[in-house]
């Protein structure tokens, strides 16, 4: 019964959806008569059905219907309540139905509260959300039914996905989510200006807070999977490189480009077809990540369960949605003129900059990510990794921190950078200073080298634009900037710092032996079977000390999951202010008559955290301007109303 | 042509390579890392009375066996169990290496749906089981007369799995 009302409320949902779409698209063509004032309760309504069957999937894997075939086959009734309810998304069908959710909600949302921008446009833009959804609930409806029901029900569910039994995992796609979505609705506001041919600082100024809020979900997803795939996946990279890991980071690239030039928009009235061009990419990589880890056509380490017939129903969507917006965009891009000129050394012009840096690493990710896909057509298998991501994005990656560090001390529309010299100065010793110091410890790739400096100008270059202002006066969304591109410098000095530093052991240790690692002593104590709820692991004992100090114990394993078959690698992390150090607990190697030997591999990763610690000021950062913004828009709206009420008052 | 066809025209372009690789078939193939290692000594005591246990021993004297990691408890088990019937009945020696389960269990089970063994280890903390490179139940190994892995079979066996199964343990006996 839960599972048809369910896909009843989905059906609902679709319905409104179609006619979400009818009313506003007949409302662009002027003939709408009373249609026109059915779109946003459309919208509204949609927004709860959808939700409501979200809630009704998530009560099947809360009691384990396993009548139901998506709980049967991601589920087990032995299963810690927390995973079973997680297990509700972690699956392809269940995911699907999270995000339309996700969007049908935004939808409601911005039917609800969005008042600013011109009727017409705002009716567009519910179409064009309209629009997308109907394609999702089509492959959820034909394709991707999670309410389907087995014949005879199961006597046990298959499980989930062990390596999705973690909560860092049970919580990164939903976040990740979170950001794909709210590219969702700024691809709809593009298309609704786009039909309007409305594009304005207004328009920006509307779409702002929604890539702001995608763009910081999207950062903590990026963070928290490059977190757990450090962890869990027992190598000790944080980034891979892989299809997976690129379909977030494509959109993050893309939506961090459009939030600085949706600024700029917003400010000046510059950059309008640019503009709407990173809002149509922008989703279009959310999808394009979507289609890429579905559909089974790249080969990744992180393998989804892969179906070809869902994949060419994303195409189709992919194809409909992108190449439509593309098309309208070629049509209208001449018809929305590039608005106020500005010249090469101003606050623009860096922005613009970098918005064309952070276009070309996307063009070389995404070159990565299909290269493989294009090569295959001619029957070649080729794997791109780290030593083509690496430098090709560091190339524009070196000089877009440049001018990341100089831009926010530029003025608008012109300046000059005598204006400026000192802070490019203070900024370029520190450069220096910090090269001479990291040749003096030791030799390093020159990409480590390049990071270190930089990270150590840029970290203080972003709080330049603090000095000589009463701290409690800097509007928060300047705070937002300045917390943002300080994460960054910390990020990328994580990542430099980890390049440099690290240093590793691999060996074949006896119980009682010590192996060193950097300023780590690490001994194998003991090593013993372990068993869980659904698996069975051997597991090492090392007592580990850092300089002598006292021994913190790890107890790194090696498990063995049987619902699914599956192998993980739990490593053990120990944590200090400056780095952790890495365990990893492999296979045994015996030979005839000698003592057993373990397989134990040790890193040391100075300041490796930082890397994470960064992330999250940036989303931070983001998070702070979001609530600076909307509490701005808040205000003003106050204070018109205010101002309506006194000339009312006035009046009578 | 003014830039902002670019985009379309790149999309299209990746519309048809796409299209184009969706079409392929993919080989569903995994081959495994231990695939031509010798199995690690062991020597488990019978998981059944009456029965006789397993060691690395007894792989070794020339002749070919599927090697089946199985336990009372495992569902798929008991789907596989007429296939290993139908693999003994084509001429396969069939030995087991029962996961963490009690005789009095496994001797329920085998009454029950069927014994296809000469021989069945008791492997209590799955050691046995790590060692080999299986990380579940059901999973079969074919062992060539000297004690080699020659073939891994993961998950339970089903119909259409037999003839290759009975195909790989001849070439491992040649």
């Amino acid at each position: 019964m839960i599972a048809e009302l369910g896909l009843a409320a989905l059906w609902l949902a679709a319905a409104l959806a179609a006619l979400q779409l009818y009313a506003g698209a007949m409302a662009q063509r002027g003939h709408a008569g009373g249609l026109a004032v059915l779109v946003r309760p459309a919208a509204i309504v949609q927004g709860l059905a959808c939700a409501f069957a979200f809630a009704m999937l998530l009560w099947l894997f809360a009691i384990t219907d396993l009548s139901v075939k998506l709980v049967a086959t991601n589920s087990h009734s032995a299963k810690p309540l927390l995973y079973k309810l997680t297990g509700a998304w972690g699956n392809h069908e269940g995911s699907m139905l999270l995000w339309v959710a996700v969007m049908a909600l935004s939808g409601a949302l911005i039917a609800l509260v969005e008042r600013r921008l011109p009727e017409r446009t705002m009716l567009a833009t519910l179409a064009a959300q309209a629009f997308v959804g109907l394609g999702f609930y089509a492959f959820l409806i034909f394709s991707s039914n999670p309410f389907e029901r087995l014949v005879q029900p199961a006597a046990e569910g298959l499980g989930l996905n062990p390596l999705l039994q973690d909560i860092g995992l049970a919580l990164h796609p939903p976040t990740l989510y979170f950001g794909y979505v709210g590219l969702s609705v700024a691809f709809s506001f593009a298309v609704g200006a786009l039909l309007t041919r409305q594009v304005t600082p207004e328009f920006a100024r509307v779409m702002r807070p929604w890539v702001l809020g995608a763009w910081v979900f999207l950062t903590l997803g990026i963070t928290a999977g490059s977190y757990w795939a450090y962890y869990e996946l027992g190598w000790g990279g944080w980034w891979f490189w892989d299809p997976v890991e690129n379909a977030s980071l494509m959109p993050w690239l893309a939506a961090t480009a459009l939030l600085h030039s949706a600024s700029v928009l917003a400010a000046r009235d510059a950059l309008r077809a640019w503009t709407i061009m990173l809002g149509v990419v922008a989703f279009s990589m959310s999808m394009l990540g979507t289609f890429l880890v579905r559909s089974g056509i790249l080969t990744s380490v992180h393998a989804f369960a892969v179906d070809p017939q869902r994949g060419t129903f994303i195409l189709v969507l992919l194809a409909l949605y992108i190449g439509g917006a593309l098309v309208l965009f070629a049509l209208r891009a001449a018809s929305i003129a590039e608005g106020e000129r500005f010249s090469a050394t101003s606050r623009e012009g860096a922005l613009v900059f970098n918005n064309v840096m952070l276009t070309a690493i996307l063009g070389i990710v995404l070159l990565g990510t299909l290269y493989p896909l294009l090569t295959e057509a001619f029957d070649v298998r080729v794997s791109v990794g780290p030593p083509y991501f690496n430098p090709a994005g560091a190339f524009f990656a070196v000089p877009m921190l440049l001018v990341m560090a100089v831009g926010p001390l530029l003025r608008w529309r012109r300046d000059s950078l005598g204006r400026i010299q000192r802070p490019i100065v203070l900024c370029g010793v520190i450069v220096l200073a910090t090269t001479v110091a990291a040749l003096a410890i030791g030799e390093m790739s020159i990409l480590a080298l390049l990071g270190l400096a930089l990270s150590a100008g840029l970290a203080v270059a972003s709080l330049l634009p603090l000095r000589g202002r009463r701290l409690r006066r800097v509007p928060l969304a300047v705070w937002g900037m300045v917390v943002a591109h300080f994460g960054l410098a910390v990020a990328v000095f994580g990542m430099a710092s980890e390049t440099a530093f690290s240093q590793e052991r691999l060996a074949a240790v006896t119980v009682g032996e010590t192996v060193r690692v950097g300023p780590w002593q690490v001994t194998l104590t003991e090593v013993l079977p372990n068993a869980g709820p659904n698996w069975t692991a051997i597991e090492g004992h090392l007592a580990a000390s850092y300089a002598g100090g006292a021994p913190v114990e790890l107890d790194p394993q090696s498990r063995s999951f049987w619902a699914p078959v599956q192998q993980t690698t739990e490593s053990a992390l120990a944590t200090r202010w400056n780095g952790q150090l890495y365990a990893v607990v492999g296979s045994e190697a015996r030979e005839e008559g000698a003592e057993a030997r373990w397989q134990l591999r040790l890193w040391w990763k100075p300041f490796v955290t930082f890397i994470w610690y960064g992330g999250v000021l940036v989303a931070l950062g983001g998070a702070i301007a979001l609530v600076g913004r909307v509490g701005a828009d808040l205000r003003r709206r106050t204070v018109r109303r205010r101002a309506a009420e006194r000339r009312a008052e006035g009046t009578a | 042509m003014r830039w902002w066809w670019i985009p379309l025209l790149l999309f299209a372009l990746f519309l048809g390579v796409a299209a184009y690789q969706l079409t392929q078939p993919k080989d569903e193939f995994v081959p495994s890392a231990m695939i031509g290692e010798p199995l690690p000594a062991f020597d488990l005591r019978p998981a059944l009375e009456g029965m006789p246990g397993l060691s690395s021993e007894d792989l070794r004297d020339g002749k070919p066996r599927l090697l089946n990691i199985w336990a009372s408890w495992c569902v798929p088990c008991i789907a596989e169990a007429p296939q290993l019937e139908r693999l003994r009945d084509e001429g396969a020696e069939i030995v087991g290496v029962a996961i963490r389960d009690r005789p009095e269990d496994v001797a329920a089970f085998l009454s029950r749906y069927g014994n296809p063994y000469t021989r069945i280890g008791a492997d209590d903390l799955s050691e046995v089981q790590l060692v080999i490179g299986s990380s579940g139940v059901p999973e079969t190994f074919v062992i060539d007369g000297e004690g080699r892995i020659a073939y891994q079979h993961i998950g339970d066996i089903r119909a259409e799995h037999v003839p290759r199964l009975l195909a790989e343990l001849r070439k491992a006996g040649e």
